[in-house]
């Protein structure tokens, strides 16, 4: 990690003289020692932040052993401003904001409660009196999963009176799709409909969110103190007392892992590639838990930047400083930006560029099936080939979306696999319009030979957990690579002699071809470690079936797992799958519940409130 | 007492061979039967297999081997309708590989239909009035009869009596129709056989027919033979012109304990030619062939599946006691055996004319196999002949297909299509070309140990090559391989024969006769392809050069004592 000085990094924490003393102190330490002053250093802060006693909500996952340690505010008797920030999230973008919102208002002197809107407990919303949402839009306009009770109950008529409410929203989406940051505008429009106080404008932001995002934070920072009259800041996050080799590795710190097995497992006459990759990780900087997901850092592919290049009409030796940063523009374009995704900035920089009529009609609400039929199929360079327009390096750069890590569902248990997490890739390899069409990340997992590194960190995924309590029986619903986390599932629940049952659906297209993990799956069920599997091949026959399908043919017996106390887990698709097994859920709880559609709605939001219904969706 | 084989324990608790195969259908998730279910599919027609060639890779995919059933069809004595062709035609590109393959039992497989294809399948064949009861596992198999025959009453009669005695040694249980048909479900005790018995026979059992001077079914092969016994009608209209064959059926010859079948390495298994055990009348023919059945029912080895078979029973029991029961049981006293001679084992092709003035064209399918190959669109032409075909289909024992019934004005229009398919391209061949029989092997038998179909058009054009260098090109020779020792294609028969050993190595057996009389011997072990050319290549050298005028190669053999009989029991 490269940091600046430490009085560079907080100047507000320390006078100049003692930030020459401490600059001076440091400056020729050796990472080894800087790494031991950090722990000496929390030591003490933990010590004399415990004789003030305080206690922040801050601590959600700081119980793990890798995780910065924090220290708490030397309260000294001042009043202390408390803060909820809450956050819905689906793919963990807000999570992180929200954290990083929490942290500093820590730093800031508040007492933050950072706490997932899943978590939230509703009846107590009217006794808030500062509260900070970062909430998601996932899908079109559908809420987050850990926000869909909160948000049923606030649009709803028991939501109470917010008098007391002081509040700002900050709103995540796509606007690829027609609901863009729906939640987020319902949620801050009812707190203001229910009497609460808007400290300052919604902000909504697109797939690229940070630019607009940070200066929100600030915002809320800023508002948050001159709510508690807080001027002083009074803490920071301190790094623990390892050696950067022993850091976990965090998503803008990737460590490399070793892939050790690059296994094709759909059948050779299959419609699609998938692929079992096995990466042996480096000790203790990748604790992950089944439901986890591995962040994978990977450039672009060679011809797909070269294609940009050339259709931009561009030298890729360019110089290219974008905030302080200058790179070539091949750099830019391989490391830093997207040029395999879309989005919807850089479709509005090429329709003013290009001048074309036809790509702006894409962008007026009439183009909407146009538009996000482009960003499904096409990549950057397509459009640079189909709307030619003059770019000079700089501004192409700045059209185009970062370079997002690409997430992958563990496929496996440590408890089963030890220092090593299995992947489940499905590659993206395919001819459109006569171009050859490739995944970032996915085509290049897949031709990578055993030996080979690649960085990646762990993307903790808290709301896709096994239940702690493994009599408890699971529901697992995982067609395609959404099986992966099933896999880790039942790895860990065998090695922990969970007594609870365990049911797999399964769906792919054809049995013979991309049953993905299929002999491991009969294997266990010949074990009883899986005690129900249920597959639907949509076309192995004249009708397609779906998992759905089988979800209703066994509606009697999931309804008897749930009212047994059963977790059910859907993973995969978002876009149709997600919906129809949700459709689905509700049907068979209002058809065996004996109960009405509202009081099915009623009955999954409350296994969603328990946790006991959690997706992972994409 | 030794312990009965555990596939003893499976059809006696399967309620009349029903199992659970019905619920090991409905299970979507593997494309594989439960393992007893996967014995009891066997009685009804259908062994499951898997694609050997990408077993290994996919096991590393961690995807089942791909499963699918190879599906046999009973056709007593190699007869079908066109109409029955073109629904067998139809499941051919609708439910398996795209191809039928004639089998040396005068009958029809598909290989590769899905699990879940496979009662649609069935069904398709119940609507064309066929089924696959019985046409695998331990009962009695496709009855045959001999084939190639210049069409006469008599040989009318004997297809007739091979249908009864297939239907009277067909298994009583419905499971058949229950479970492919949808047939009403069985409640309480299985159906009675009164044959069978509850655990049906110790082993396969194989019955056949032949006509004389054919042996084209290789009736020395088969546990339960017959010879049919014509003789000259009172009234002889042309007995110059049509010999024997217009004669009267008068009865049979009776001939038991023949197998193929041995083990690699266990001396205790041999391939065996059936005795010769008497002659009855015609009108016997079910109660002897049901004594003999239910002889070897009760007094078959059930505790070692590799001494189950007829020919073992005989050889522990002794052929006097054999035949003695066999009386007992059907009533019927065996007088001594009429004579009879075989001329060949072999297929004629082209054009003949029947007693009734139709005429049949047999056509040469290499090892039996009808698909649409590139030039070679065999099973669009055959779907097309029988599209306009009047009369019947027969298959031969030699795996050839016989269009025949047909009237002398329609020979024309189907010369054209066979033609126009190069329906005729095979028969071209040199006879060795013309004769040669294969199993299927890989990639779907799971008892292969080495190539046998697959390879063998690069054999038999090496062997062709060898035959030429010394001149022989035009001589018959009968060469058979199989991949593995259990004999379908009849190797022991064959004047020369491969069977496999392993992968590109095959045991090397030379003397057969052409006309099914004479088992053949070991003459090399274990050998590659390089081995046993050079052997052949130095022995047809020889028979080129020492033969007497027409010779054949497996005579020539034993008369100058290049191969001579092992002590073994069985072996000739």
């Amino acid at each position: 990690m490269t940091v600046g000085t430490p009085v560079a990094a907080a100047p507000f924490l320390f006078d100049a003289e003692r930030a020459t003393r401490l600059e001076s102190l440091v400056a020729d330490l050796d990472p080894q020692a800087l790494a031991w002053l950090s722990g000496y250093a929390a030591g003490l802060a933990a010590e004399r932040g415990r004789a003030g006693g305080a206690r922040t909500g801050i601590a959600e996952r700081g119980d793990r052993a890798d995780a910065p340690a924090r220290v708490e505010p030397a309260a000294r008797g001042e009043a202390v401003q408390t803060a909820t920030v809450l956050y819905g999230s689906q793919t963990g973008n807000s999570r992180r904001l929200a954290e990083r919102l929490a942290r500093s208002l820590e730093a800031a002197g508040l007492q933050p409660t950072l706490v997932s809107a899943g978590d939230f407990p509703v009846k107590k919303l009217g006794d808030e009196k500062l509260l900070f949402a970062v909430v998601s839009t996932h899908g079109d306009g559908e809420p987050p999963d850990d926000a869909r009770a909160l948000f049923d109950f606030i649009s709803g008529r028991k939501a109470p009176p917010l008098p007391n409410l002081k509040y700002a929203v900050l709103a995540l989406g796509d606007s690829s799709y027609p609901k863009f940051c729906e939640t987020g505008r319902v949620l801050d429009e009812r707190f203001a409909a229910l009497g609460g106080k808007r400290l300052f404008a919604r902000v909504d932001c697109d797939v690229d969110f940070e630019p607009k995002a940070s200066p929100w934070l600030e915002q809320a920072i800023a508002s948050a103190r001159a709510e508690s009259g807080a001027t002083a800041p009074r803490l920071s996050v301190v790094t623990p007392l390892r050696s950067a080799a022993q850091q976990a590795a965090t998503r803008d710190a990737p460590a490399d892992v070793e892939l050790v097995a690059n296994q094709r497992i759909t059948a050779r006459d299959a419609d699609k590639d998938v692929r079992h990759l096995e990466l042996a990780l480096p000790e203790h900087r990748f604790e992950y838990e089944p439901g986890d997901a591995l962040g994978i850092v990977i450039d672009n592919p060679a011809e797909a930047v070269g294609r940009v290049i050339e259709l931009a009409k561009l030298d890729p030796t360019t110089s290219v400083t974008i905030d302080g940063h200058t790179h070539a523009l091949a750099h830019w374009l391989a490391r830093r930006r997207e040029v395999t995704r879309l989005a919807k900035p850089f479709v509005e920089k090429l329709a003013e560029r290009s001048g074309s009529a036809a790509l702006k009609e894409w962008l007026t609400p009439a183009g909407g099936e146009r538009l996000r039929a482009a960003f499904k199929d096409l990549q950057v360079a397509d459009l640079l080939k189909r709307f030619p327009a003059s770019w000079e390096p700089e501004s192409l750069v700045r059209a185009l979306l970062p370079l997002q890590p690409r997430l992958y569902s563990i496929a496996s248990s440590r408890r089963e696999v030890g220092d090593e997490a299995h992947l489940t890739v499905a590659v993206l390899d395919y001819q459109n319009d006569g171009e050859r069409r490739r995944g970032a990340a996915s085509w290049q997992l897949s031709t990578l030979s055993p030996g080979t590194q690649v960085r990646a960190y762990v993307e903790p995924n808290t709301r896709f957990r096994l239940p702690a309590d493994g009599t408890r029986d699971v529901i697992m619903i995982g067609p395609g690579t959404g099986v992966a986390p099933f896999r880790g599932f039942v790895q860990h629940r065998v090695a922990d002699g969970a007594r609870g049952r365990n049911w797999l659906f399964f769906g792919g297209r054809h049995l013979e071809r991309d049953f993905l993990y299929q002999a491991e799956w009969l294997e266990a069920a010949k074990k009883k470690q899986l005690h129900r599997l249920d597959v639907a091949f949509s076309r192995d026959q004249a009708a397609k079936v779906y998992v759905q399908h089988r979800l209703r043919e066994n509606g009697a017996e999931l309804f008897r797992w749930l009212e047994d106390g059963a977790h059910l887990y859907v993973c995969g698709d978002a876009e149709r799958m997600a919906h129809d097994v949700h459709a689905a859920l509700l049907e068979i709880v209002a058809t065996h519940g004996g109960r009405s559609a509202e009081e099915a709605h009623e009955y999954v939001n409350e296994l969603v409130a328990q946790k006991r219904y959690a997706r992972d969706v994409y | 007492m030794t312990d009965l084989s555990p596939v003893e324990k499976i059809k006696r608790e399967s309620r009349g061979l029903r199992g659970t195969i019905a619920d090991s259908l409905t299970d979507a998730a593997t494309g594989s039967l439960r393992d007893d279910d996967q014995q009891l599919l066997r009685l009804h027609g259908s062994y499951q297999q898997d694609d050997r060639d990408i077993r290994e890779e996919r096991r590393l995919q961690k995807l089942e081997p791909k499963f699918s059933f190879m599906v046999r069809v009973r056709l007593p004595g190699g007869v079908c309708t066109p109409a029955q062709w073109l629904a067998l035609d139809s499941i051919a590109t609708t439910y398996a590989n795209g191809s039928l393959r004639l089998t040396t039992r005068q009958t029809f497989q598909f290989h590769g239909i899905a699990k879940r294809d496979l009662k649609t399948s069935m069904q398709a064949m119940n609507q064309a009035l066929m089924d696959t009861i019985a046409t695998c596992g331990d009962v009695n198999r496709n009855v045959m009869a001999s084939s190639n025959l210049v069409e006469s009453p008599a040989h009318l009669e004997v297809l007739a009596l091979a249908g009864d005695l297939s239907a009277h040694l067909l298994p009583k249980t419905r499971a058949y129709h229950e479970i492919w048909l949808d047939g009403e479900k069985l409640v309480g005790e299985a159906e009675h056989e009164p044959v069978y018995g509850r655990t049906f026979l110790p082993r396969k059992f194989k019955a056949g027919i032949a006509m004389p001077p054919t042996n084209d079914i290789d009736v020395f092969s088969q546990d339960l033979g017959f010879v049919a016994i014509v003789e000259p009608a009172a009234r002889e209209v042309e007995p110059a012109a049509r010999g024997v064959e217009n004669g009267a059926l008068v009865g049979f010859n009776l001939l038991v304990g023949g197998g193929m079948g041995s083990t690699h390495g266990d001396a205790k298994t041999y391939p065996r030619l059936a005795d010769v055990a008497g002659y009855f009348d015609k009108q016997h023919l079910l109660a002897v062939a049901e004594a003999v059945v239910t002889t070897q029912r009760d007094h078959g080895d059930r505790t070692n599946r590799k001494h189950a078979r007829l020919k073992y029973t005989i050889e522990d029991m002794g052929l006097e006691a054999f035949v003695a029961e066999v009386e007992k049981r059907s009533g019927v006293k065996l007088a001594p055996a009429k004579p009879f001679t075989f001329d060949t084992n072999g297929d004629r092709y082209g054009w003949l004319q029947g007693h009734d003035g139709r005429w049949s064209r047999t056509l040469r399918i290499p090892a039996g196999r009808i698909a649409d190959r590139p030039d070679l669109p065999w099973l669009t032409g055959l779907r097309e002949i029988a599209k306009v075909h009047a009369g019947d289909f027969r298959m031969t024992p030699n795996q050839n297909v016989t269009i025949a019934g047909v009237p002398s004005g329609e020979r024309e229009k189907l010369d054209e299509l066979i033609a126009q398919y190069r329906l005729d391209h095979a028969e071209r061949g040199i006879p060795l070309k013309r004769d040669a029989l294969a199993c299927v092997a890989m990639p779907t038998c799971p008892l292969a140990m080495a190539e046998a179909e697959r390879y063998l058009p690069q054999l038999l054009g090496r062997v062709e090559t060898l035959l030429e260098k010394h001149g022989l090109e035009q001589e018959p020779v009968h060469l058979r391989i199989t991949g593995c020792p259990n004999g379908c294609a009849r190797p022991y028969l064959a004047e020369v024969a491969l069977v496999g050993k392993a992968p590109g190595r095959y045991n090397f057996h030379l003397g057969g006769d052409q006309r099914g009389q004479r088992l053949n011997v070991l003459y090399k072990e274990n050998v590659d392809e390089a081995a046993f050319l050079k052997e052949l290549d130095s022995l047809f050298a020889a028979w080129a050069h020492e033969r007497r005028p027409g010779e054949r190669f497996g005579d020539f053999l034993w008369r100058t004592s290049r191969i001579a009989a092992p002590a073994k029991p069985g072996a000739a």
